[in-house]
């Protein structure tokens, strides 16, 4: 209705129809590598900055520098943060995608261009304002090598007088974007203030769009899931990482080599958390293990092929039982996929991931404070069961910059589960009369664990991936054989309730469940707000462990019909709830997995339409 | 004589070599892996190891299942095939106190674990790491592997058609600062050499020329007994002097002459005293080492002893600037900053 009304009068003159105040899509389309992220992660901050609820989803080319690359933010008055399949502003300074970004508009959509494209305004149902992008660059004394990258800075200035952003909150993000250094962030302030003066001058405001400053961040803030990760990984005791670059697990080990300064040892000015670039993935994960069989807390970071070479490594520490922690941060399809783009479909082949009959504990953080939390106590949770812990994550949840509360100081102690030093050891004998490394003494499955250099005479064992007693000897006895997987079997089972039990939000009376987990969290939220406006009332459940809690089996006996939600193409938290429950008949898996986050819309038609 | 650590039925610390054992061995009677297990327990018990502090690691091999037949009271990890190096590096980063004894085979090293291993020495992973060399797979019952020769016969594989792989030449060029060649039928020789390397800091290669006396122990073979036992040619009369006994240099110069003796001394006091056989090799020439081995792939030659020796490099966990005390035995608080620094990071999110 509004957006007609726009669409009726856009040439016409200034806009005098109702003003459409913060919640909308602002998209900025740009080339890859041409400095634009400074544009966009400025524009974020300042909204945020102004209390307005902000989220912003970069889709970008595996490409370096050339290819198009969307930046689009979203700013929703009542907090929704997830993507959405409208933008009704474009940024258009990509000549290459300019048709198509146009074309993409709706009617009363507001088109931001290079004046010097000279572009023909064929579409009458929009706003068109073009910005001499060339001009204003020309009367800067900016360097010619930082000219290019710096001219995205117009934009900024443009968005920020168009739609109200003030030009001190722009300086102050600039600055904190630019480290405090006032050198760079002077140079692009610069550009974007003379595009500002000119906006004011020469544009005429056509369009409803207002950002108005709001108190609904204040006391947030704001981060990428991977920045998340990493400082959990660091309050949680990470002392090794050992790692191979990939796409988007990167930046996790790029915020640890940020922020380990936080762990530097005072006295020495040394340092407590190692970092080693790995010569592959099936290094990393040996390193890794290595170091946690030696007492050390260790972690990887990862994607789908990566998580594909530590199969075997995976199923070793398995079932010799060793803790370490590998983040998997999910990207699309086999290497390369689509490497840039987002994904939830590694979850069934990371729970299962080694030789078979393994059952890897999986974390699934959907937030950026789960991010954190999971982010130690993946630590804790690797010493407690002496198994290997994946978190996880994806790309839309990792690079993208989220809303959170701040951190929560970890709420235990550190806990290295049952690892016995020499007087604990010592006790143990005086207890038992023995000590056997794989023998179940408590009945939960999990032994008691020594570490090389216990200075005990007899604190030594063998580890293999050989059939083993449990006074870890060698064995080819099928009876010992099957007696340790019995173990392994009632480890894991006992795991289901002692992990990150799931988020539930159940009313009786209810009969749709929805049950999902990871990123789309913000989606399902919204959907189930649009869901509720049209008399459809749904309980939620997200999935935050594996192997599952029983509450979720629970759930799915509470409901007359469950939707499993998720982002991959064979439903796959679905399958694993097949598994695991006898009668399933009323469960439908609603799987998307087209390399895109997941949006509130597509949520809504799928629910609808199968009603 | 060099001097000995007055090894009696008791080493230094009061054990007997016994006590350095490990399980029966379930390898081939006669099998070369199971002579170097023996020195491996010899070198142990005379030079005072205390088992605690040793971590044993392997690969996936008959090569590979040997360190559970030596020192029972050290921790041991058999790992994944070709894969220990990774293993070790992660250990010993986590605690830089430890021993590290990597036991290979030529299977684990030379193909599969190639990788693992140049990127091992690479780092300088504090490890002796020793290759039970016998140009076949073992365990999977007798192929060719990377080191066999061209030209070399087995029963059902026929003749391999392709150059071997020198891994102490590959080790050198590496970047390796100790490296070594040996034959298991040599057990003095061994015995010393991983002394020597074990008092090395940083990785040391011992490539042992290890006969398999299964699947590749015709006379014919250069990995059999008989060849081994032929045609050795160790390149010096090697002792070892343990860091702490006082060198008797004279008595050996008068019996050797000067020049003739070549005292390598190592970062931990400890000597290596070599004296001059058949032929000149110094062994803290890179390019004569490496000149030695071409040579000796040329002609056909097995020379044995001290190949190469440098000053080690900075290890791993120096390189990387780490805290003196192990990562492993860090307290709580050197794990988890403050709540106050946490407050403070986050304001600077807000
Ligand atoms: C990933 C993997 N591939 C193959 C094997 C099978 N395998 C076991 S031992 C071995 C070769 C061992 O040869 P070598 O290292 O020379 O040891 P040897 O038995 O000769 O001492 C192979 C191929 C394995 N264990 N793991
Ligand atoms: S097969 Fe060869 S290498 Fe293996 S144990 Fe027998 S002799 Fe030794
Ligand atoms: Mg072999």
């Amino acid at each position: 209705m509004c957006a007609l009304n726009v669409a009726n009068q856009v040439q016409a003159g200034a806009y005098s129809g109702q003003p459409i105040v913060n919640n909308f899509t602002i998209m900025a389309a740009t080339k890859n590598g041409s400095g634009s992220q400074t544009s966009n992660n400025v524009l974020v901050l300042s909204l945020f900055r102004m209390g307005i609820p902000v989220n912003g989803k970069n889709l970008f080319p595996s490409n370096i520098k050339g290819l198009p690359t969307w930046y689009s933010i979203r700013v929703s008055k009542d907090g929704y943060t997830a993507r959405r399949v409208t933008t009704e502003i474009a940024v258009v300074f990509n000549l290459d995608t300019a048709a198509e970004d146009i074309n993409n508009l709706p009617p009363g959509g507001v088109c931001l261009l290079p004046a010097e494209w000279k572009w023909t305004q064929s579409r009458q149902d929009i706003v068109y304002y073009e910005l001499p992008v060339k001009e204003l660059m020309a009367k800067t004394d900016i360097p010619s090598d930082f000219r290019d990258r710096i001219a995205n800075m117009v934009y900024v200035g443009a968005v920020a007088q168009l739609f109200g952003i003030p030009m001190d909150v722009i300086y102050k993000a600039l600055l904190d974007n630019f480290n405090g250094k006032e050198k760079p962030t002077k140079m692009n302030y610069n550009v974007a203030a003379l595009a500002y003066d000119w906006a004011k001058d020469n544009l005429q405001k056509r369009d409803p769009y207002r950002f108005e400053p709001m108190n609904k961040t204040q006391g947030k803030i704001l981060i990428s899931g991977n920045e998340a990760g990493a400082l959990g990984s660091l309050w949680g005791g990470v002392s090794i990482v050992a790692w191979y670059p990939i796409t988007p697990s990167t930046s996790l080990v790029d915020a640890v080599l940020d922020y380990k300064h936080l762990r530097r040892d005072p006295a020495t000015n040394k340092e407590t958390v190692a970092i080693v670039q790995a010569e592959d993935e099936l290094s990393a994960v040996g390193m890794i293990i290595g170091a946690g069989w030696a007492g050390a807390r260790a972690m990887t970071s990862t994607s789908g092929p990566g998580i594909s070479l530590m199969s075997e490594f995976a199923g070793l520490a398995y079932f010799a039982e060793i803790p370490c922690v590998i983040w998997d941060i999910t990207r699309l399809g086999p290497s390369t996929g689509l490497p840039t783009r987002t994904s939830q479909g590694d979850i069934l082949f990371a729970h299962f991931l080694g030789h078979g009959d393994t059952r890897q504990i999986c974390l699934l953080p959907g937030t950026v404070e789960e991010c954190f939390e999971f982010g130690w106590r993946a630590f804790d949770i690797a010493e407690q069961f002496q198994s290997p812990v994946f978190v996880l994550s994806d790309l839309d949840l990792g690079m993208n910059n989220w809303m959170g509360e701040p951190f929560a100081y970890p709420s235990q102690k550190i806990n290295h589960g049952k690892r016995l030093d020499k007087e604990k050891l010592e006790e143990f004998f005086a207890k038992y009369g023995e000590w056997y490394r794989y023998k179940d003494y408590d009945g939960d499955g999990v032994g008691y664990r020594t570490v090389p250099g216990t200075d005990h005479p007899r604190a030594a064992f063998f580890t293999r991936g050989t059939g083993h007693t449990e006074k870890a000897l060698y064995s080819e006895k099928s009876a010992d054989w099957v007696a340790n997987m019995e173990r392994l079997h009632r480890k894991m089972e006992n795991a289901r309730d002692l992990l990150p039990p799931p988020m539930i939000d159940y009313h009786a009376g209810k009969k749709i469940g929805i049950i999902s987990f990871g990123t789309n969290e913000p989606a399902i939220a919204e959907a189930r707000d649009w869901l509720a406006a049209q008399g459809i009332q749904t309980n939620y459940l997200r999935a935050r462990a594996l192997p599952l809690a029983h509450a979720v089996h629970e759930f799915v006996k509470q409901h007359e019909q469950v939707y499993v939600i998720e982002n991959n193409f064979d439903g796959q938290l679905c399958q694993i709830i097949r598994m695991e429950i006898h009668d399933t008949r009323h469960v439908t898996a609603l799987t998307l997995g087209d390399s895109l986050p997941m949006t509130p819309d597509w949520i809504v038609k799928q629910i609808v339409e199968k009603k | 004589m060099p001097p000995k650590a007055n090894i009696g039925k008791t080493n230094v610390l009061g054990l007997e070599r016994a006590d350095y054992k490990g399980l029966t061995s379930t390898l081939c009677p006669g099998c070369g892996h199971d002579s170097i297990s023996n020195q491996i327990i010899s070198m142990a018990f005379e030079m005072g190891l205390q088992q605690h502090n040793v971590v044993k690691f392997s690969g996936i091999g008959c090569s590979s299942k040997t360190p559970a037949y030596f020192l029972n009271g050290s921790h041991g990890f058999n790992s994944l095939h070709g894969r220990m190096p990774s293993v070790a590096t992660g250990a010993t980063l986590a605690n830089n106190r430890l021993i590290a004894l990597g036991v290979s085979g030529d299977g684990d090293t030379g193909s599969i674990g190639f990788g693992q291993f140049k990127h091992m020495i690479r780092r300088n992973v504090p490890i002796v790491y020793i290759i039970e060399n016998n140009g076949v797979y073992g365990l999977t019952k007798g192929q060719f592997s990377a080191t066999a020769d061209e030209g070399q016969k087995l029963k059902y594989y026929g003749e391999n058609p392709l150059p071997a792989i020198d891994l102490a030449l590959e080790a050198i060029i590496g970047g390796c600062t100790f490296v070594a060649r040996s034959f298991s039928g040599d057990a003095k020789q061994v015995q010393t050499l991983l002394k020597a390397a074990i008092s090395h800091r940083g990785t040391a290669v011992v490539d042992i020329i290890s006969p398999c006396v299964t699947f590749n122990n015709d006379p014919q073979s250069n990995k059999s007994y008989d060849y081994g036992k032929k045609n050795e040619i160790p390149l010096h009369h090697i002792d070892f002097i343990q860091g702490g006994f006082v060198p008797a240099r004279e008595e050996i110069t008068v019996e050797y002459g000067e020049g003739e003796v070549i005292d390598v001394n190592m970062h931990d006091g400890s000597t290596i005293r070599l004296k001059k056989l058949g032929r000149d090799h110094d062994p803290r020439s890179r390019a004569r080492a490496i000149a030695l081995l071409e040579e000796a792939q040329r002609e056909q030659t097995f020379v044995t002893g001290l190949l190469y020796y440098e000053e080690p490099r900075p290890l791993l966990g120096e390189t990387l600037h780490l805290v003196e005390e192990p990562l492993a035995n860090l307290s709580d608080d050197q794990l988890r900053p403050s709540r106050e620094a946490l407050d403070k990071l986050m304001h600077a999110f807000m």
